[in-house]
Order: structure tokens, then sequence, then C-alpha cells
């Protein structure tokens, strides 16, 4: 039988991957897929614990993350359009300015 | 039984594009991969009883965020490889093993208790869209038109952000070109 | 009649202000002016309520407003003229005006003229208000405010420079403005001390309510009371030990020291004693420690007069002297013998400082009366007033001083003290030579200023004037000792002598006769050429002229080690332990900061990294706090 748990467990394992993802890449367009892994392992444990507790908040919950994605992804690849035409990179590295 | 081998196998192949997705090189690669897992998501949306939700995965994210992602590496030159200076491989594993540890670990202990009360309780009458229409309309209604408006703004934000030359209106110009066609 | 308090009180706060509206300016006479006149306006009131009191009796109280309430804390800020407050006010209010008129010719070419004016007012008015208020505390406040004044006036010529001890005993007016305050302040630990036992016992600080309830105190409590009250006595009065910085407070400009170190603020410690005469009268034995005290002081600070060549310096001697012998009498439980002798000797001390400020300014403030000499050909007023104010003091019929210390030796005998008469008489006769050795050698003889190329000149005619009427009261002041007695021992008590008949004729016989020998042996050497330099040899006059060596004392034991002390506090304690602390803090949270720029290095994947620790952090947190354990 599949409880929660069992969602719960995908969806921490599938985070942490993301995770990895986040401190590996130094491509900011791969990061930015690496935050959307994450996004959706979130997506999997409301929707998990909304069927398991009978509740529909979680649904809405998961729904207004996917929206919030889609708009942060508008607006992210946007500024990393205009950083691309500006440096002609988009190497994590160059992106820093600060030094320390 | 039928679920169990779903979940299973869904859970699998999830956890290989993803994988796929973060170690990837080639962001040609690792964009398919993402993809891929998303529809996959979405199967175990359709697993929880959560249709409407797995509908909008499919196109919301599957679509709509994909078709940007791919429009973003078009603009990009995917041929070069970013060069990745990577850290260690040992602290990038020890940190996310943990996380992902202590994550299941926090997950399993409370999910024991029972005390968690259903506010929007679902009904197995009505169909899940259903459901999912009632709720959204009446109790998260102000956070709705709040989305709807971030969405827009979101939407004008990227136009803007991307876009050669704002400072040129392109029918105020034919109006113009019309008008001096037309006084000649 | 409480208008007339509130005028009393409040004119010289207001000359004050006014002439110290002008303090950094250059001199202008209407400061000067305008203060006298307001002081004038305070004796007036004085008197007014001095008349009403002897034709009613009646006492006058005025509440201003409610000071200090705290809890059951009441503190009002009040007045009263009693017959022992009016008795002081007009003393003081006569002899202020009377020195801020001599003040604005001996001042005259001073640029810091203004300035003095506005400190000797507010001088006035912290003594007005230390005798006018109806409670401990407001006595206080007075008692502070004039040894703050005391202090900005000793320092007046704060610029000059500190010498050694040798060339000047009293280093410099800085110096010597900080002795005195420092004394005052260790005394007044002693008196705060004493107001807090009373507060402690009896719940109130006012007069009326403390005296009627000390007599249901323990003894030992009363003792306590006495004793600490005392402690803040001797500073304000100079006794020994304490008794350094009157000699010392003379580098302040003589009208300074003939108002406040002659008239004013040393009798506020007998005000004091004798104000708290109820406390007094349960402790007999403290109030013969107090008068024995007192009897030793008057001999100690006459025989230090006895030798000493600084002019101001053997008058400041003579006031300490005479203080013991107002002490004598509030310890013996003669309190209207005190006051009155009080009274007496403020006109003729502030006569004598004024007159020797004349010869002062005659002589270009030359202090050394062995540089003087035969000035009575050339000031014969001031000579005049002097030789007045010295038989005053020593107590030559029919001169006030007389009549006063007389009746402090007639208390001693009949309280069957015999020692402290004999000691208290060979006091009369020391005090009639040196005023007079002081009077030959300034006034006659030879004219040794001449060597030294002065040329003094007598002094204006408004300062002559208004040493005049103190010369009067020198003269008379003493017959009004029977109207003085009635008047104020309606307040305080009674004291009946009761040497009667032969025994007191004689006793007044041999105290005259031991002051005309004085006089008389210091009229015959002094006029035939004064005692051989011989004597300057002998450890007696070394041992004299130095003090006694009690200031040399006083800096080996007291001030030097504890200068050591503050400079180990200050390297050790200070520097290295509490500096060090602050900058220990300090410098945490630099290195702290400092360290954590490593977190925001702008890199983003390193920044990420931090990040997920943090996360990784959280989590730990919430799995070791979590309520289901």
């Amino acid at each position: 039988m599949i409880t929660l748990t069992h969602y719960l467990v995908l969806s921490a394992i599938l985070f942490s991957i993301a995770l990895v993802g986040i401190l590996r890449r130094k491509n900011l367009l791969m990061l930015f897929f690496a935050t959307e892994i994450a996004l959706n392992a979130i997506n999997i444990a409301f929707a998990a614990i909304s069927k398991y507790y009978g509740d529909l908040t979680g649904q809405m919950f998961a729904f207004f993350v996917i929206a919030i994605a889609a708009s942060e992804v508008a607006v992210g690849l946007g500024l990393l359009i205009i950083w691309y035409k500006r440096r002609g990179t988009i190497d994590l590295d160059s992106l820093q300015t600060m030094h320390g | 039984m039928f679920e169990v081998v779903a979940f299973y196998l869904f859970a699998a192949l999830t956890i290989v594009m993803f994988v796929i997705t973060v170690m990837s090189k080639n962001a040609l690669y690792a964009m398919s991969s993402l993809a891929a897992g998303m529809i996959f998501i979405s199967a175990f949306f359709f697993l929880l009883d959560a249709d409407f939700l797995g509908v909008v995965q499919i196109i919301v994210y599957s679509g709509a965020v994909m078709a940007l992602y791919a429009f973003a590496m078009m603009f990009m030159d995917t041929t070069k490889e970013v060069k990745e200076n990577n850290p260690p491989k040992k602290i990038v594993f020890f940190l996310s093993g943990m996380i992902a540890l202590l994550l299941v670990i926090i997950l399993l202990t409370p999910v024991i208790s029972d005390k968690v009360k259903a506010l929007y309780p679902m009904s197995d009458e009505i169909g899940n869209t259903e459901a999912v229409g009632i709720v959204l309309f009446t109790k998260y209604l102000v956070p709705f038109e709040v989305a709807a408006i971030m969405l827009l703004v979101a939407m004008i934000a990227g136009i803007i952000l991307a876009s050669k030359r704002m400072d040129e209106s392109i029918t105020l110009k034919i109006d113009q070109e019309i008008e001096e066609k037309g006084a000649e | 009649m409480e208008n007339y308090v509130l005028i009393a009180l409040f004119a010289p706060l207001a000359g004050s202000l006014f002439a110290g509206m002008y303090a950094m300016k250059p001199k202008r006479l209407i400061t000067g002016i305008v203060t006298s006149a307001l002081l004038f306006v305070s004796f007036l009131s004085s008197l007014v309520l001095l008349f009403h009191l002897l034709k009613t009796e009646e006492i006058v109280k005025v509440k201003l407003f409610d000071w200090i309430t705290a809890g059951s804390l009441n503190i009002p800020f009040g007045l009263v003229a009693d017959q022992v407050s009016v008795i002081m006010m007009v003393t003081v209010t006569l002899v202020s005006t009377l020195v801020h008129v001599y003040s604005i010719g001996y001042m005259e070419h001073d640029k810091g003229f203004n300035r003095f004016f506005s400190y000797l007012s507010a001088f006035v008015f912290s003594m007005l208000v230390l005798v006018m208020s109806d409670n401990f505390a407001g006595l206080f406040i007075g008692w502070e405010g004039v040894g703050l004044c005391s202090w900005l006036l000793i320092g007046f010529w704060y610029y000059k420079k500190d010498e050694p001890r040798d060339v000047n005993p009293s280093i410099s007016p800085s110096w010597a403005a900080n002795e005195a305050f420092i004394m005052n302040r260790i005394a007044d630990l002693g008196m705060l001390i004493g107001l807090f036992i009373i507060y402690w016992h009896i719940g109130s600080l006012d007069y009326d309510v403390v005296f009627a309830h000390v007599n249901l105190l323990d003894i030992a409590i009363i003792t306590m009371m006495g004793i600490f009250l005392f402690i803040g006595a001797m500073g304000k009065s100079a006794q020994f030990p304490l008794h350094t910085w009157l000699a010392d407070a003379m580098e302040g400009p003589t009208p300074v020291s003939a108002l406040i170190h002659a008239a004013t603020m040393v009798t506020a410690g007998v005000y004091l004693v004798v104000r708290s005469f109820p406390i007094y009268s349960q402790i007999p034995d403290i109030g013969f420690y107090i008068a024995a005290l007192g009897a030793f002081v008057a001999v100690f600070a006459a025989s230090m007069a006895l030798v000493n060549t600084d002019l101001k310096r053997i008058i400041a001697y003579s006031t300490l002297s005479q203080l013991g012998y107002m002490f004598v009498a509030a310890g013996l439980g003669a309190y209207w013998v005190a006051l009155f002798h009080l009274m007496t000797h403020a006109f003729f001390k502030a006569l004598l400082f004024l007159g020797a400020g004349n010869v002062m300014h005659a002589m270009n403030d030359e202090l050394n009366i062995f540089k003087m000499g035969g000035l009575y050909k050339v000031m014969r007023w001031t000579a005049i007033f002097m030789i007045i104010a010295s038989l005053a003091l020593s107590g030559i019929y029919p001169f006030a001083g007389f009549f006063s210390k007389d009746k402090i030796l007639e208390v001693a005998f009949d309280s069957q003290h015999y020692i402290m008469w004999f000691v208290l008489w060979i006091g009369a006769g020391m005090t009639a030579f040196y005023s007079f050795r002081l009077i030959m050698l300034v006034f006659f003889g030879e004219e040794r200023y001449k060597k030294y190329g002065f040329h003094p000149h007598e002094a204006h005619w408004y300062m002559l004037a208004a040493m005049a009427p103190l010369a009067l009261l020198a003269i008379v002041a003493g017959f009004f000792e029977e109207p003085f007695e009635e008047f104020v021992t309606q307040l305080l008590p009674e004291y009946h002598i009761h040497i009667h008949g032969i025994l007191a004729v004689a006793l007044i016989g041999l105290t005259t006769l031991i002051a005309l020998s004085g006089i008389a042996l210091a009229v015959y050497k002094y006029s035939h050429g004064g005692f051989s330099p011989k004597w300057r040899e002998t450890f007696i006059y070394k041992l004299l002229y130095n003090q006694y060596y009690i200031p040399i004392l006083y800096e080996k034991l007291f001030i030097e080690p504890y200068k050591e002390l503050s400079k180990i506090a200050w390297k050790e304690l200070d520097l290295r332990i509490v500096d060090a602390t602050v900058d220990f803090i300090a410098a945490v949270i630099y290195k702290s900061g400092f360290a954590g720029r490593v977190v925001q290095s702008g890199n983003l994947s390193k920044m990420l990294r931090w990040m997920v620790i943090g996360l990784l952090i959280l989590l730990v947190l919430v799995i070791v706090y979590s309520p289901v354990r």
C-alpha cells in the first residue's frame, strides 16, 4: 500500500536532487532548471498531503505555486537574456562584482 | 495493486529524469529531461485524485514553462559548453544527502499523528474539478485575483526585458507614414 | 510678612543673575551698584522681619513649593524666620552689603569685576537659604551652595600658577580652592550620614518634626546623630583636623575673606549646632567633646598666629581661634552665647579683613608685614578702624568682643571645666598679643616699606564709608547683650550662669588683665624693634611658622598615597581592565563581522551553498526541538 510516507519520501528525494543541482550548476540556465525541479517536488508533497487528509487546501496551494513558478520563469529568463546581452556569457562566476 | 506499480514506476522514471537534468553537461539534454520529468510528475497528480492539478501541470509546466526555457536556450549559444568549476563532490553530496535524510526523518515522525483537521474536505460525489472550482472562486478568491495580476505583471516584464527597442511605437509609426504618404 | 522673607531671600539671587549677564565682559560699574543695592534691600527686609519678631514674637513661615515627594519622603522648600534665623539673616545681609560696596573699590582694576559680584551675590543667596530653611534638606542645599561659591571665589584668580610650598604655602588659588572644597566634601559625608540617621529614625527632615521627636529616641542614636552632624560642622567651620583650608583660602580676594571666612560660611557650622540644640541638649557628653575640641583649636590657631608674617593669614588664624570659642559655648549648652559671639565676631572680623584689604591695596598686594610699618601716617582711618577691631577682638571693655568673649569664659568656668577656662584664658592673652603685634608691625614703628619702594595711599572714601558701620557696631554691639539674650532665648534654651558677686568680678578682672598684658607686651616689644632674629632659629618658631607641619603631613599621608592609588586605578584598572574589556567586545564584533564576509562573497554558487548549509542547520534544529519527542 502506498501511504503518505512514500509520497513524502519521494518528495524529499526529488528535493535533494534539486539541491544538488543548485549547488553544482554554474550555468545560470541550468540553475533555473534545478529550481523548477524543487518546486515540482514540493507540489507533489502538497498534493499527497491534500489527498491523505481529505483537505483541498493542499491542491490550492500547489495551484498557486504553479502560477508563481510560471511568472518567476518569465521574469527570470527576461533578466537572464539582458545579462547575456551585456556580458556575453551566463557563467555564474562572472556574476560576481563584489569582492567578498 | 495497480496503484503500487504505477507509483514505483513513475517514481523511478522521475528520479532518473531529474538526475539527468542535474548532472548532464549538455543544455539540450538537460532541458529535454526536465520536460519529461514534468510529465511524469503530472502522472503522480492523477494518481492522487488531483485531476485538475495534473492537467494544469501538463499545460502550464510542460507546455508554457518549457517553451519559455526553449526560447531562452535558443537565444544563448548552447554549443559552447560552460566550463564548470565544480566544488568538491564530497561537499555537495554530503550536504544534499544530509538534507534528504533529515527531511525524511522529519516527515516520518509527525505523520503518525492524526491531529490535522480538514478545512475544505473532499467529497466523493462532486468531481475534483468542480470541487477545485468551488473552493478557488469562493474561499481563495483574493489570492486568485492577485495571482492574476501578478501574472500580468510578469508578462509585461518579460516582454520589456527581452525586446529590442521600446522607445519607438510601431503602430504610431505606421500612422505617421500613412499621413506622410498622404501629404505627398 | 511672607513677602519680606521672599524679598530677603531672592534679592541677592536677582543681583547675582543680573551681574552674571555681564560675566565675561569688561568691567561695568552698574553690576557692582545694582548688586549692592539689591543686597541693601535684602538687609532692610531682614530688619523688618527682626522688628516684627521683636514686637509680636510671631515666627514667620513660608512654604514655597513641594520639592521632593517620593514615597514617604516629603521635603518641601520651606523658609522660616524665627529668632535664630533672623539674627543670622541680619548679620549676613549687613556684612554682605558693606562688603559689596567695599568691593566696588577694591576690585576696580580687576578684569573679572562683573563675575566677582555675581559669585558674591550667589554666595549670599546660598547662605540665606542655609539659615532660612526650615528643614535639614534645605540647610544642606545651602551648605553645598556656600561650599560651591566659596570654591568659585577662592579660586577667583584661577590663572595664577602653582608655586612650591616654601614660596607660597597655599601653592595657588586653584589649589587652595580645591583644598577647601575637598575638605568640605569630606565633612559633608559625615553630615549626610547624620541626615540619613535623622531621616531613618524620625521619618522627616523638618526641624519641627525632628526636634519634637528626638527625645523619644535611644540615646545611642542621638549620640550618632550629634557626632555626624558635628563632623559636617567641622568641615565648614574648619575645626581640627579639617582646618588647613581656612588659612589657604586667603588666596582669594580680600572681600571674599571678609565675607566668607569671617562672617558667614565658617559660622555655618556653629549655626548648625545652635539650630540642632534639641539634639545636643540630649547628649551633653558629646557637647563636652565639642567644647574641648573648640578650646584646643582656639589655642592651636592662636599659637600659629603668633609668629606668622602674612597679613591675612594672621587674621585667618584669628578667625579659626574665635570659631573655637564659639564651639566651646555651643558645646557647653550656652547656645545663645555662641550666637552672640558669632554676631559680634562677624562685625569686627569683617572690619579687620577690610582694613587689611586697604593695606594690601595700598602696598600693591604685598602681604609680608615685615615689609610694612609706620603706615599710620599715610592711612589714618584704616589704622583707626583696625585698632578698633583689634580692641574688640582682644575683649577690652567697652568693645563688643569683651561682652561676648567674656561670657564664653564665664560659661566655661561655670560648668566647672576649669582646665578649659584656663586654656581659653591663655588663648585670650595670645589673641590680644598677636592682634596688636599686627597693628604695631603694620602701622607703627620703622617705615620699612620705603626700602622696598612702595607708595601707599589711603583707600577711597566709599570703601572707608563701608567700613564705618562695622566699626560702629564693633563698639556698641556689646551693649545689646541683654535684649539679645531675651530675644533669642524665646527659641533657644536659657543658660544661667551661677557665678555672682566677687567671683564674677574677679574673673572679668583676670580676663581683662591678660588681654591688657598681651597688648602691652606687643606694644612694648614692637616699638622697641621687636624680637631678636635669634628666635627664628628655634624649634618652636619653626614649628609654629610651618603650621605644626600639618599641611606637609597631610600631603605625605593622604595626598601622595591617594595620588599613587589613583594612578594605579587609572593605569591598571581603568586602562587594562575596563578599557580592555570594552575594546575586546568591539574587537570581537569587528572580527566576527570580518569573518562573516565569507558568506557574502558575491559568488552566487557559493552563496547558494551557504544557504543549503543554513537549511541543514534549521532542519537539525527542527528535529532537536520538535514537540513529538
